[in-house]
């Protein structure tokens, strides 16, 4: 999404090369070509989807009206317990990524072997989905939140390491070239000269982590890493569907407000 | 140095800022508190670590397995392919509807609201629903990554759109274009190099979401991992980890070929 | 050759310096000069002839390839990192673009000239020592700004007063030289006459000597007491402002055109 934000405009007069543009058509024809050979061969009974109207009907029969005695019970908890997890896990994350941005700016870190175990780091974590580290930590751990936590942790790493890195390499050299004339040591040119300059970043970046973090600590609890996902697995696997429409309710209710908060914070940093 | 003149508190103290400070340290104390972490759970854990990694080793690789394996994998790439080719194309016309420089305040906003709501669930908790809707399978793990991609796609994409020269547009309404006309001759040709970036990072973003919707029964390699994981078949589990992330990442440098080829 | 100390009447003496950023390709070409303990010495040339890299080889923000830099009894081309650091303290520099760490205070910036004294965990609480901090309001005061000034963010401030904020922080490392890399190339006419008359005033008052690159010539008439004129990568003018005359320039810039 950040990425995809930086690419830059489109150049308004392009001329390509006859490569490029035998490159381009083999990306459109590659496409067309994958798209047809999905549609055809892809599972589907098309009996289930002559009957979809009706279910989903049906579903949100069962959902409405809403079990509110089962919040009190089981849901109010979960969902407090989903909100650690999810701050905790960023929380944990940054103090790994923080070091490691570090050793992943070419800038800072002039050590081609470090840098690259910095990436190797950050496209680790990020290429295993929250849910598969979940499984990872519930097998060695044992089901709860302290699974769901470092499995949170584990993901954010490579997200908030790799845009930190990218940070302190767009960081201006001058003010670290006047520090770095004055004699300040490495420590003190981090604190004063780098830190300044990225804090911003630091702060947009922890809470667009957050703000995930808690989208996907929602469903941590399906694999047994804890929190409201918990509840709903329980919800679903009993079909109380009326339960388990408060509890994705509040799980809708919940993101939104959080998105409204962290947007409203980012705002006011900027 | 003569006597030192009196000056002003270099540093005046940010009382919020500080509160705030040892509030999230507080907090993160608590919070940690109440995660049950005893030193027996570590020792216990180190155990069934150690336990956990001999078991994966060897990976498996019997040919029946390798079989569930490949047409695991072939759903989800599958998956992937439907759900960002019909996620695009439906959020182009949302995208539109979404955009403040377009189109009117009402429509705009109700836009909007469908996107946020879009993107506030997880993949896997739409999955759940789309599985009651329309039964277990495929089918059910693509629209579930539709939805996402309609989220994530149309508020990149109305964003965009926000960011355009209105001078062309302005130029061809000028001229008399009738909206369709306007949008083609001045709207597209600004954003469309854009588009297929996004469109990109989100068939990457599929991708790891459709190794996982199985989960929850919306087909794709999810379904075998998890059914795995619960009988302990853990050099199982582990030939699928090595498959998807080989995957993963294969596409994501692919996609970034492509993004460049484009750009 | 065996590297020997200098006599010890010089602040800074060069000798034999090269800078090579391609192989084959000097930027200086064996470049000696020795440096008074005090005065203000401007150094001019035209653009790429390698005045910065000169001034920036001094205290080793360009690594020299071959040659010594004699400050204070060391010689600075051959010190371990940490030596060199302690001799950096030592240094004060002022830059075309004022360096300063935009979103930090004036005072936090003038008080970073500081960092090469300061302990880490005092830098971190913002706990500097308290005659470091009288120094600071005080330098504040003597490069025209006042305490007013004092917890404004730098990037608040105009190009002068940033300049102003640049001088501060050199003279709060109590610096035994001063280096100038254009320190008016980014400012008007007005300011740039005021920002040097204030390097000169404050290096006299502290007894130190300051090696300015400048591309004004009249600028550096007005201001120094010798001036070094430099062309492609070499010393062609080493004297007193009065010497400079029409001759010598065409040497510096080439050709005469331009004079008229």
């Amino acid at each position: 999404m950040t990425a995809a934000a930086t690419t830059p405009p489109p150049p308004r007069w392009v001329r390509f090369t006859p490569l490029q543009r035998v490159g381009r058509f083999a990306a459109y024809l590659i496409t067309v070509a994958a798209v047809v050979w999905s549609m055809k061969t892809i599972e589907i009974i098309p009996e289930f989807l002559y009957d979809a109207p009706e279910q989903t009907l049906d579903l949100f029969q069962r959902m409405w009206p809403f079990d509110w005695s089962y919040y009190p019970k089981a849901i109010h908890a979960a969902l407090i317990e989903t909100f650690h997890i999810a701050t905790l896990g960023t929380l944990l994350s940054l103090a790994v990524a923080v070091p490691f941005a570090v050793l992943g700016a070419r800038n800072v870190t002039p050590v081609p072997v470090l840098n690259g175990l910095a990436k190797f780091v950050f496209v680790a974590s990020r290429s295993v989905n929250s849910l598969i580290w979940a499984l990872l930590f519930v097998a060695i751990l044992g089901p709860g939140a302290l699974a769901g936590t470092l499995a949170i942790a584990c993901r954010s790493i490579g997200f908030v390491g790799k845009l930190l890195s990218e940070a302190l390499e767009e960081a201006r050299p001058g003010p670290i070239e006047a520090l770095t004339a004055l004699g300040a040591p490495a420590g003190h040119l981090l604190l004063k000269g780098y830190w300044p300059q990225i804090e911003p970043a630091f702060w947009s970046v922890t809470l667009l982590r957050w703000d995930i973090n808690i989208r996907e600590s929602s469903v941590l609890g399906l694999v047994g890493a804890g929190g409201i996902g918990v509840a709903l697995d329980a919800a679903l696997s009993n079909l109380y569907w009326d339960q388990a429409g408060l509890i994705l309710a509040i799980i809708l209710a919940v993101v939104l407000a959080v998105e409204v908060l962290t947007s409203a914070i980012r705002r006011r940093i900027m | 140095m003569s006597a030192p003149a009196p000056h002003p508190d270099p540093f005046p103290a940010h009382w919020a800022a500080r509160g705030l400070k040892l509030l999230v340290v507080a907090y993160a104390l608590y919070a940690a508190s109440t995660l049950d972490l005893t030193w027996t759970r570590f020792v216990s854990g180190l155990d069934h670590g150690a336990a956990f990694i001999a078991r994966m080793f060897p990976p498996q690789t019997a040919p029946d397995k390798l079989q569930l394996l490949y047409e695991g994998t072939l759903e989800s790439l599958q998956i992937a392919i439907l759900a960002t080719f019909f996620g695009v194309a439906l959020s182009l016309p949302l995208g539109f509807l979404a955009a403040r420089n377009l189109m009117p305040r009402a429509v705009c906003w109700a836009a909007r609201g469908a996107i946020a709501l879009c993107r506030s669930l997880h993949p896997v908790i739409v999955a759940i629903l789309f599985v009651k809707a329309v039964g277990f399978g495929a089918l059910a793990g693509a629209l579930a990554l539709v939805v996402a991609s309609l989220g994530f796609i149309s508020k990149l994409f109305s964003e965009a759109i926000e960011d355009i020269d209105m001078k062309p547009v302005e130029a061809a309404r000028a001229a008399g274009g009738s909206f369709l006309g306007v949008t083609i001759m001045a709207v597209i040709p600004q954003v469309a190099a854009r588009f297929i970036g996004f469109s990109s990072y989100q068939f990457d973003s599929n991708l790891r979401n459709s190794t996982m919707v199985g989960i929850v029964g919306g087909g794709g390699i999810g379904a075998p991992l998890f059914t795995a994981y619960q009988r302990f078949d853990y050099d199982f589990v582990l030939t699928i980890l090595i498959t998807v992330i080989a995957l993963v990442l294969a596409t994501e440098a692919l996609t970034g070929r492509l993004r460049r080829l484009f750009q | 050759m065996t590297p020997t100390e200098p006599a010890s009447d010089s602040a800074l003496t060069i000798r034999h310096l090269v800078k090579e950023y391609r192989r084959g390709a000097p930027v200086l070409k064996d470049v000696s000069l020795t440096f008074a303990s005090s005065g203000v010495t401007a150094i001019i040339g035209p653009s790429g002839t390698g005045k910065s890299t000169l001034i920036r080889c001094i205290n080793r923000l360009v690594e020299p390839t071959a040659g010594e830099i004699w400050f204070e009894g060391e010689n600075l081309a051959a010190l371990p990192p940490a030596r060199l650091r302690r001799v950096r303290r030592r240094i004060g520099m002022v830059f075309q673009e004022y360096n300063l760490v935009e979103r930090l205070s004036v005072i936090e910036n003038i008080l970073t000239g500081r960092l090469g004294y300061v302990a880490f965990w005092r830098v971190w609480l913002r706990r500097f020592p308290a005659e470091d901090i009288a120094r600071a309001f005080a330098l504040l005061d003597a490069v025209g700004l006042g305490s007013d000034f004092a917890t404004r963010r730098a990037d608040q401030l105009s190009g002068g007063q940033r300049q102003r904020v640049g001088i501060a922080r050199a003279l709060m490392q109590q610096p035994r030289l001063l280096l100038a890399d254009e320190p008016t190339s980014s400012l008007d006419p007005r300011t740039s006459v005021e920002i040097m008359d204030l390097l000169r005033a404050l290096a006299e008052r502290e007894r130190i000597p300051i090696v300015i690159n400048i591309h004004n010539v009249e600028l550096a008439r007005r201001c120094a007491s010798r001036i070094i004129g430099m062309a492609q990568g070499s010393i062609v003018f080493d004297g007193a402002p009065e010497a400079l005359d029409d001759d010598r320039l065409a040497t510096i810039y080439g050709g005469e055109g331009w004079l008229q």
